[in-house]
Parts: C-alpha cells; structure tokens; sequence
C-alpha cells in the first residue's frame, strides 16, 4: 500500500473534495465532486496494476530464460581439469574463409561432376545418395550382419530422419535393404532417431530407439523384427504400448536420447544407459526392466562429468584385462574393465574412459579420473572427423565391432550438388590395449583384407628433407601397412645435443604448424592423395619430439590444410600422442578410399580419420609419397602398399542377395 | 490527470526495459551485440522468445537475407552480363542456403538437436563467403555477403547455448 501512495499523482491525493477550496466556487463543482472520487480510484488501482504487471514480467522473464537451466540437485562441483567444450568446436568457421577471400584473392574453386563423383568411396559404407549421420543397432543374426542408419530420404543435409537398412556376410560387402523404420506414429512423428538392439536369452532381438514425438519430446520407443524368420530381418514392428520412456523428472524433454544396448545385471534384470545433461553437467541415467516395457530408473547415474555438455550416443560395455576378444556386454568379473563412452554435444568429439563398474547399484567410476569422460585430456577413439560411434558385440566372431559416423568437411552446396553426404568409418575391432593398460586399441576389421589385390613391398632409407614418391599406379584406394625407424646415429646425436631443445611438452599436431614445420626427429611419414608437384597433399606422419630428462614422446598427425585448393573445405590438422613402448617401432597402417583417409598408428592406439577433396589429385593424378622433414636425422622405412578393391555396395534386388549369400 | 500519465509512461519504460533485458542478455554472448539487438528487438517474435525462438527469428533473418541476394544476383545478369560466371556459382549458393541450410537449421532447432542447426548455419557463412570470392575483390554484392556473414556468426553462438 506505501508503494502505491508514493505513485499516486499528487493533484490526486490534494484532490480532496472536503479539503480544496476551488470546487466550492467552481460552476461544476458539483461534477468534478464527484469526479474526484472516481479519479482517484482509479488512479489508484492503475497505479497497483501497472506495478502488478511489472512484477509479473519480471517474474515471467526470468522463469523463460532459467527455463532451458534446469536447476535440480545443482551438485557440479569446481573441477580443475579444463573441459574439451570450445576447443575444437565445429571446425567450419567463416572466419577461416574470411581470411582466405581476403589473403589469396583466389577465385573459389567452382566444383563439377568430375572432381566431385570422385568422392564418392569405393569400400566405406555410404547409401546411394542423400544424407546420413549416426550408425543404428548393429548386430549380426542368421548369418548377416545388420546395419542401420539415420538416413534423410529426401535431401543431402540431415532432416526427415528415417532409419536405413543393410546387411553383410562379412562388414565389407553390404546390400542396400528398404528403409526398416519411418516416422509413422505420434512418438516418432518428427524423427525415428538412434537406438541400440538387444540379444534377448531366446536368441529373439528387442530394439530401443528415441523417437521425437510430435510436440518435438524426446522418448524411447521399442520396436522388434516382424519375422524372426527372415534373416534379413526386413520389417519390423513398433511395440503398441510405446513411448515405453518419457523423459523424467529433471530432465528436459530435448535432452533425452540415444539407449544403449541392455545387459543382464546380478539379479537377473535387463539395464539400460541414457546420455542426458543437468544444465552443463554431462550425465547418464540408468533403467532396469525385464520387459523392455516397464522400467525402474535409478536414483543415482551411472556417471557423470561436470563441464562436458549434453552426452549423445552414450555407449558402455566391458573390455578383457587379459584377452584379445571382444565380450558380450553382459559379461562382468574381475579379469573385467568396462568402458564408459559418450559423444559431446558441445565439440563433436567422442571420448571415452576405463573404469570399474558397480553391478549392485549401477554405477562406475573412471580409473584416472583426471582424464574423466569428456574432459579436454581424455582419450577419444579417433583424432579426426569421427562421430556418434556405436560398439556391438559380434557373436559370430567373439569380437567387440565399432561403427562410427564420418561426416563431410565441405560445404553443403557441394554435398547438394553432389547429391550425397557422409560415410561411416570402417568397422573396426575394440580391445583393451593389454600393454598399457590404460586405453583400448583398434583396428580396421580383417575382412577388410579381401579387397586387397596386388601389392608392393618397399624398403627404403629416407634422407632429412626429402620426398621420395612411390611408384603404386593408381593411388586412390590403397592399404599400407609401415613400420618407421629413426637411424640410431641421428638418435643418439639429438638426444645428446644439448642445443636441441625438449619441445614435447609444448608440441601439439593442431598447434604446431603442420608437416612443413621441420624438427629434429620429424615429421616423417606418408602423402596422400597427392599430385606430382606436391601442390595438392595430405601428409599423414610422426613427430618425434624430445622431452626434458632426454625422454622422446611421439605424435601421430594428419595435416589436411594443403589436401585441396578449394577453399570451402575445413582443413585442420588433427592428431595426438601415441604411447610407443620400449622396444617398438614406429607403425603406421593407412587405408586411402577416395575423399576419406584413415590412419592408425602403433597397432591402433591412435587413430585419426580425415575427409579430403583434392581437385588436382584425383583420378590418375593422384599419387603417393614417402617423406622425411626432419633437419637432421634419416628414417628408414619399410611398408607395403595393396591396391585395393571397390566393396561394389549393391542396391537391393534378389540377385545381389543371393550373391552375397553364396560367399 | 497528467500525474497519471506521467506515472503511465514511467511504468511502460521500466516494463519495456525488462523485457529487452532477455534480448540483450542473449546478445551479450554473440560476437556482435548491436547487430544481434537490433535484428531481434525488430521482430514481434522478439520480446516473448526463449533461447530457442531467438535462434529460429535469426534463421529467418538468413532466409529473408538469402531470398533478397538471391534477387540481387538475378538481376546483375543483365546488368553485368561479364559476371555470368560468379553470379552463378553464387546464385547456387545461395540456393543452397534456402534449400538446405536453413530447413536443416529449423527442423534441428525445433526438434532439440541443435547441433544440426549449428551446421547449418555456419554453412550459411561459408557460402556467402565463397560467393564474395568468386569476384576476385570486385564484387557487387559485398554487403549483402558481409551481413550474412555476420548473422551468421550471430545465430551460430546462440544456437551453441542450446546444445
């Protein structure tokens, strides 16, 4: 009541009819007598309603801004370890194109069918056209491995997300199957988003899926094969009873995604693992249920990292301390870690930790929690454009088999023009790496190998500064398998120069310029994608580089900011360090497939995968070479180089069936 | 009688100052503040948004921009018949802002996959830059590229504080 006399106009409060000495005199007085009352009351509750309003927006705006933070069991500790958010983020900038308009003056590189339908790979798995992202329930059943995928039907960018179907007898040869999943129902109307499949203990599959509804809420749905006869698995069906999820209490109903695949716990119940976040803390929920229909969540999460943004795709599953196997996901013991993985809404990475998991309350905790899941320092699969990965356990093999989504690093007017976008990485096999202890190892899968044809085997001592070519024919499909060795002599000269400065503590692939940059142990290593003058390259390499105390550190690179001279291409350099053991040679496998370059170094420890598109070296321009740009020191190399054969992904008509039956 | 419009007025402008303070608030965080305010205070859509209804008006500041080049461009066809060949590389990269970059942004935005609409609109800079550079330094459309450039960058930050 004080604030709203203090807003009251003054000639209001004066106005008092029993007081003013004007309205006596005033011819109408009797008229403004009984006005003044009025005037006031109305002034008054004019007055308290504006101030009402006020309030009230002030109250409404808050509310819709914290409405996106929702501040439940606010519990995110300080964390000194700095998280991976901006670092990295989404590599296309203009600003990058800004500079490079302005610096080279240069003409854009304007692209025509030829260069672009060369992208186009001979052995990664792609659809026949249109856009696709994350891999989708992988499994192998009746002799077939399975593959879906979130496919667009209707464009070269993502939207309309459908799931797309095809099958394999080995991983390689694949046969396109009609779309197994629309968005036919209220629960998915707006997209049938990722999921994971699930061995159920009668051989039957149970598939869990999110699906945006048609007010845009995210739930898991589950849906199974129609015919648990047909090995190719063609229809499915959507459970009546779906959403058998909705996003909980606490949880925003645009932060609710991609199921994991279930294992059985102690007591006999199936368990689930949702990636989510509470304002900036990453987080995955856990569900226990018997059915797939009916759930119990758990109170506490099966982790979480303070700083790291949404988790999508979470996936988990154990690794053998001992064994080269891969392990069902059920399995649990000591000779057992288990891997926590999830991919960062924030910078596109996926990272992923070991650790120790707790059946009785589902829960698990990292063994070096200073590279927690997620945080800058923490180990990720693949150095390079590698994302939304999915592990399934292949029966069939006694192998644990990752998928993983490569995008494209071009412009969305290429990919429109070209009429397609994006790859999935070779599957490759996961492992504890049994040596170190600490991260796990990958491979591309052997049956990779069948598409090997002739190959070259070459020995050769590499000069500081040099470049050797290599003399492969055609070289944009190739395997080569390296192993690199630093001549002793130029070893111990650097390591005993005291002027050679220890750079291992500040080098970093990203930072450090890129190969041309010459040191005194590297970079060493193959180009890709070449043409004859170097104009257009890909180096992919080590750098050796002296650490205090005399320790050497190695780095495993790959510098895509000369593979093209288009200039609407991102072309970082990406790459880590990888552990090299006493008593190791440098390795280093490469598989080349047109506009797609994967590296693996030391066996698998680090693996980057780049996107190219050269516009020179293309087709029979395309060539390879070995090269040295260390100042000093001379490396010998001894590699062998297979051509490798197109995988001829076959739309689906019953012959192609057959075909691949036959194998 | 005048007190009360006095108080009137002095209300309204309080009112009207807390309801920019979402915008500016939003706009604070994006590389370019004043133009951030300005596209968004025009926009009716503007003063009741939340975080994602920002995005979405910026996306359609794209679209509207991209519509207006795209009939700039088709009209240099006669005027500057010698800059054929860059009109239209940049009349097909402006198409694909319409076509592709900004229903992928919309559909992403609405749906809580932001990250999509992240891609989409960075791509819209990075055409709009391509399409200045086809003019070796000459190009008739500078403003129009350099605006879309900058909404871009804009739209891009506030779409990242969905993620």
């Amino acid at each position: 009541m004080a604030i709203s006399d203090a807003l009251l106009p003054i000639s209001a409060r004066k106005e008092d009819p029993l007081l003013s000495d004007e309205s006596r005199s005033d011819p109408n007085a009797e008229t403004r007598r009984r006005k003044r009352p009025v005037k006031g009351f109305f002034a008054v509750s004019f007055g308290l309603l504006f101030i009402a309003f006020y309030v009230a927006l002030i109250a409404t705006h808050d509310g819709s801004r914290r409405s996106n933070d929702v501040k439940i069991e606010d519990d995110e500790t300080a964390t000194t370890s700095s998280p991976a958010r901006l670092a990295g983020v989404s590599e296309k900038s203009n600003d990058q194109l800004w500079k490079l308009s302005g610096e080279r003056n240069t003409v854009a590189f304007a692209w025509n069918n030829s260069v672009l339908s060369w992208q186009r790979t001979a052995f990664h798995f792609q659809p026949e056209q249109n856009w696709m992202n994350d891999p989708n329930g992988p499994l192998f059943y009746k002799g077939w491995y399975h593959f879906f995928y979130q496919y667009n039907p209707n464009a070269a960018v993502w939207g309309d997300i459908v799931w797309g179907h095809a099958v394999s007898k080995d991983l390689i040869h694949w046969v396109h199957l009609p779309i197994a999943m629309v968005a036919d129902q209220w629960y998915d109307a707006n997209g049938v988003w990722t999921g994971s499949a699930t061995f159920l203990d009668d051989g039957s599959i149970v598939m869990l899926y999110t699906g945006s509804t048609d007010k845009s809420v995210q739930v898991q749905n589950l849906a199974y094969p129609e015919d648990l006869n047909d090995p190719l698995l063609l229809k499915w069906v959507k459970y009546s009873g779906n959403p058998v999820l909705v996003p909980p209490p606490g949880i925003l109903p645009k932060d609710f995604r991609d199921p994991t695949t279930a294992w059985k716990t102690s007591d006999g119940k199936w368990r689930i693992t949702i990636g989510s976040k509470i304002n900036k803390t990453g987080i995955s929920l856990v569900y226990d249920t018997t059915d797939f229909k009916t759930y119990e969540k758990h109170d506490t999460l099966l982790h979480k990292v303070p700083n790291t943004g949404m988790w999508e795709c979470v996936d988990f599953y154990p690794v053998s301390k001992t064994a080269v196997n891969g392990l069902d996901t059920s399995v649990n013991g000591p000779d057992v870690k288990h891997i926590v993985k999830a991919s960062m809404d924030d910078t596109r990475f996926d990272h992923y930790a070991v650790g120790t998991y707790f059946d009785s309350n589902g829960t698990w905790i990292p063994d070096d929690p200073t590279v927690d899941v997620g945080m800058s320092a923490s180990l990720r699969y693949d150095y390079g454009k590698f994302y939304a990965s999915k592990t399934f356990y292949d029966q069939n093999k006694g192998r644990r088999i990752l998928w993983s989504w490569i995008g494209e690093s071009d412009s969305e007017a290429a990919d429109v023009q070209k009429g397609w976008s994006s790859l999935q990485g070779i599957p490759r096999t996961v492992v504890l790496d049994t040596k170190t202890g600490k991260n796990l190892v990958q491979w591309p899968v052997e049956e990779i190998e069948s598409l090997r044809l002739n190959s070259k085997q070459f020995d050769i001592e590499v000069g500081p500064g040099s470049v050797v070519p290599v003399d492969v024919d055609s070289a944009a499909q190739l395997d080569i398998e390296a192993e690199f060795e630093i001549k002793k002599e130029s070893l111990d000269k650097i390591l005993g120069d005291a002027s050679v400065v220890a750079e291992a503590e500040e080098f970093s692939c990203q930072k450090s310029g890129g190969s041309t940059v010459r040191g005194a142990l590297g970079p060493f290593g193959f180009s890709v994608l070449a043409d004859k003058s170097l104009s257009e390259q890909t180096p992919i390499y080590f750098y050796v580089a002296k650490g205090k105390d005399s320790k050497l550190k190695t780095f495993f690179c790959t510098d895509t900011s000369r593979s093209t001279f288009a200039n609407d291409v991102v072309k970082p350099i990406y790459g880590s360090s990888v552990p090299v053991l006493k008593g190791e040679k440098l390795t280093m496998r490469i598989l080349v497939d047109h506009s797609i370059v994967e590296g693996f170094a030391q066996g698998g420890r680090t693996c980057i995968t780049s996107r190219v598109y050269p516009t020179k070296a293309i087709y029979g321009a395309a060539k390879l070479f070995v090269f040295n740009n260390a100042i000093d020191a001379t490396v010998t190399a001894s590699f062998k180089v297979w051509q490798m054969n197109s995988a001829f992904i076959h739309p689906y008509y019953e012959e192609a069936v057959r075909a691949l039956s036959r194998t | 009688m005048k007190m009360v419009v006095v108080v009137v007025v002095v209300v309204m402008m309080m009112v009207m100052v807390s309801e920019a303070s979402m915008i500016e608030q939003t706009c604070k965080e994006t590389p370019d503040f004043n133009l951030c305010v300005s596209l968004l205070d025009s926009d009716p859509r503007g003063s009741s948004a939340d975080t994602s209804g920002l995005a979405l008006i910026l996306v359609d500041k794209i679209k509207g921009l991209a519509t207006k080049t795209l009939k700039e461009i088709n009209g240099l066809y006669k005027k500057r018949p010698e800059l054929r060949q860059a009109l239209y590389e940049c009349s097909r990269r402006y198409k694909t802002i319409l076509n592709a970059d900004v229903p992928e942004a919309i559909e992403a935005i609405s749906k809580g996959v932001p990250k999509f609409g992240e891609d989409g609109v960075i791509d819209a800079g990075v055409e709009a830059a391509v399409c200045e550079g086809e003019f070796k330094g000459k190009s008739p459309l500078t403003s129009l590229t350099k605006s879309m450039q900058k909404i871009s960058n804009v739209t891009r930050a506030i779409v990242r504080m969905l993620l």
